[in-house]
Formats: C-alpha cells, structure tokens, sequence
C-alpha cells in the first residue's frame, strides 16, 4: 500500500519541522526575555559577572550581579559599572563611587570610583586622561547579586574547549531523542 | 529563592544609631594646583547591630563629607571606610584620620560648613542590596589655613 508509505515520510517531514519551530521558538523567547530585561533595567547589559577580586570580600569573582539604571542622580557608596578605560577591553568595571561633585548649572556630576579591595581610586584606569568619570559613562547600578551563578560563563570564556564539547553533547542528544 | 531572601530582609526594622566628632584639624592648605585640602582625625562611634539579618553577608560602611561651593551644588567626599563582616563587629569605636585624600574642586574650604554622613550598604549573602545613612550636621572648617 503505497499511501502509507507516503503517509510515513511526510509525518517524518512534520516531526523535524516542529522540533525546529519549537528551537526556533526557544530562542526567540531567550531574545524578547533579554531584550525585555534590557528595556525594564533601562541598562545595556542588565546582568554582569564579576570577573575580578577587586570588590572583595562582598562580590567575588564568578558572582552575578544585577543592574538597573535610571536618571537618578549618582551618589557616593552606589556601586556603579563602567567600561570607559584606557586599556581599550570592553571589560565592565565594577567599582564603588567614593567622590561626587556636582555642578549648580548644568546638574553634571564629576565621579571617582575606587574598587573596595583596592588601596588606591581608579583615576589611572580611566579613559583619555580623565580625571572623573561623567554620569554618560556609568553603564549601570549593581542592585542585586547571586552567588556563584556566573562560573559558567568565565568557564565557557576561559576554557572554550568545554563550549565545544557541550555543543557536541547537546547535538548528539537532539539527534538521538529524535527516535 | 533570590526573591524570597530578600522579601523576608524587608521584614527586618533595624534602628542604627552613630556619632562622630572631629577632634583635630591635623592641617588645611592650598595645594599648589589651587585645590584646598584638609587631614582631620575623627572618632567615630557606632551600632549598626540591627541592620544583621541571616541574609547578610556584610556591611560596608564608610564616612563622608557633604557640602556645598558657589560652583557645586554638591559635594561629597568619601574620608573613611570600613567593612563590618558579621554582628558582633557591628558596635565599635574607631580614633582615626581620613583614609582619603580631602580635597576640594577649588579653594572653597575656609569657614565653611559640612555635614558628615555615615553610610551603610548592605552585602547579602544572595538578593537584593539595598543602603541608607544618618547625616550629622554643624562640622565647619576653619577660617583660616593652618
């Protein structure tokens, strides 16, 4: 009976195209999630891992934090994330500001960070010899933090052989449930 | 689990309390860029107990000035700062000078008045931080450099 055949292929066709409408789905909610968070935090990149020690004891290497932005003026003891430095990485920074000066005309402020680990201010860090950073180059304001939560990423980053193994098990797993 | 810590940190009404008093102007002059800068010594006395919840991982606190000049509406210098890593830290007494340079955008010191603010942020272990102060005013500067 030859339908049937015909039948069995095409249901075969179906199957691969919803499982891609379904991946294609997943990573469109994983976009409009991000997007979102993007818009709600009003900060370009509303999570960041901590990469470095300079922030310790309270955020280590490996913690997430959470950002939010908004016109609020910056304040001393706000811990603020910038990447405006000289050595050229879009590294984000995340440092505690320790000085505020702000102008009675135009509202500016002139801000000084400084790590908490850190002996000295971050004046040497800065981009085009500042000696302050403006309201314009804060990227954000840490407001909350999960432990731990961003070793994946620094794994991923520094050891991308382990990226390249998970792909391939990931691969292999959409391949073999397929049956 | 993020949230739940921290709605049950909103639970918590502490009640700070701190002093702090200036013993000495060490010196205040005009740097030769034009800035002026001052070295005070303070003691500093607080209790900050109330603000420890399960959720608190540490308090970093830190002293600072407030004050106003013709060209800034304001201005607010860190001097000193400190972190409180559990409880029974959290009531002290500390004889110091300012860990940070002083120096004003300008030579707009003299006779001047400030307040001084004690800060606290609070480090959770997992959630939300969140921060307040106590202002303590009626500091001035002298009038003259010394």
């Amino acid at each position: 009976m030859g339908w049937i055949a015909e039948n069995m292929k095409s249901i075969h066709v179906r199957q691969i195209l919803s499982q891609a409408i379904c991946l294609g789905m997943v990573v469109s909610m994983a976009l409009i999630i991000w997007k979102g968070l993007i818009c709600i935090t009003g900060s370009e990149s509303p999570v960041v891992v901590v990469l470095s020690g300079s922030m310790e004891p309270g955020f280590k290497r490996g913690d997430i934090l959470f950002l939010y932005m908004n016109k609020d003026p910056i304040r001393t003891g706000q811990i603020v994330v910038f990447n405006d430095v000289h050595y050229g990485q879009d590294i984000p920074i995340v440092h505690r500001v320790i000085e505020v000066h702000e102008r009675r005309d135009s509202k500016e402020v002139d801000i000084l960070t400084k790590g908490d680990a850190n002996l000295g201010d971050d004046r040497m860090l800065y981009a085009s010899n500042r000696q302050w950073l403006q309201q314009k180059h804060i990227m954000g304001r840490a407001v909350g933090l999960l432990p731990y939560a961003g070793w994946f990423t620094i794994i991923m980053k520094e050891k991308p052989v382990i990226k390249y193994i998970l792909v391939g098990a990931l691969g292999l797993l959409v391949i073999t449930s397929k049956e | 689990m993020c949230a739940i810590t921290s709605l049950s940190d909103n639970l918590n009404t502490p009640s700070p309390s701190a002093e702090i008093q200036v013993m000495n102007i060490n010196w205040f002059q005009k740097q030769p860029q034009g800035n002026d800068e001052v070295s005070l010594t303070m003691n500093i006395s607080a209790d900050l107990q109330t603000l420890f919840t399960w959720n608190t991982k540490q308090l970093f606190i830190f002293v600072a000035a407030e004050y106003e000049t013709p060209k800034n509406s304001l201005n607010q210098v860190s001097l000193w700062d400190a972190i409180i890593p559990s409880k029974e830290h959290a009531k002290f007494w500390i004889h110091t000078s300012n860990k940070y340079r002083f120096v004003d955008q300008g030579n707009n010191l003299r006779g001047k008045e400030f307040n001084l603010t004690l800060h606290w942020h609070v480090m959770p272990k997992t959630g939300k931080m969140f921060a307040d102060k106590i202002v303590l005013t009626g500091y001035s500067f002298p009038e003259e450099y010394r």
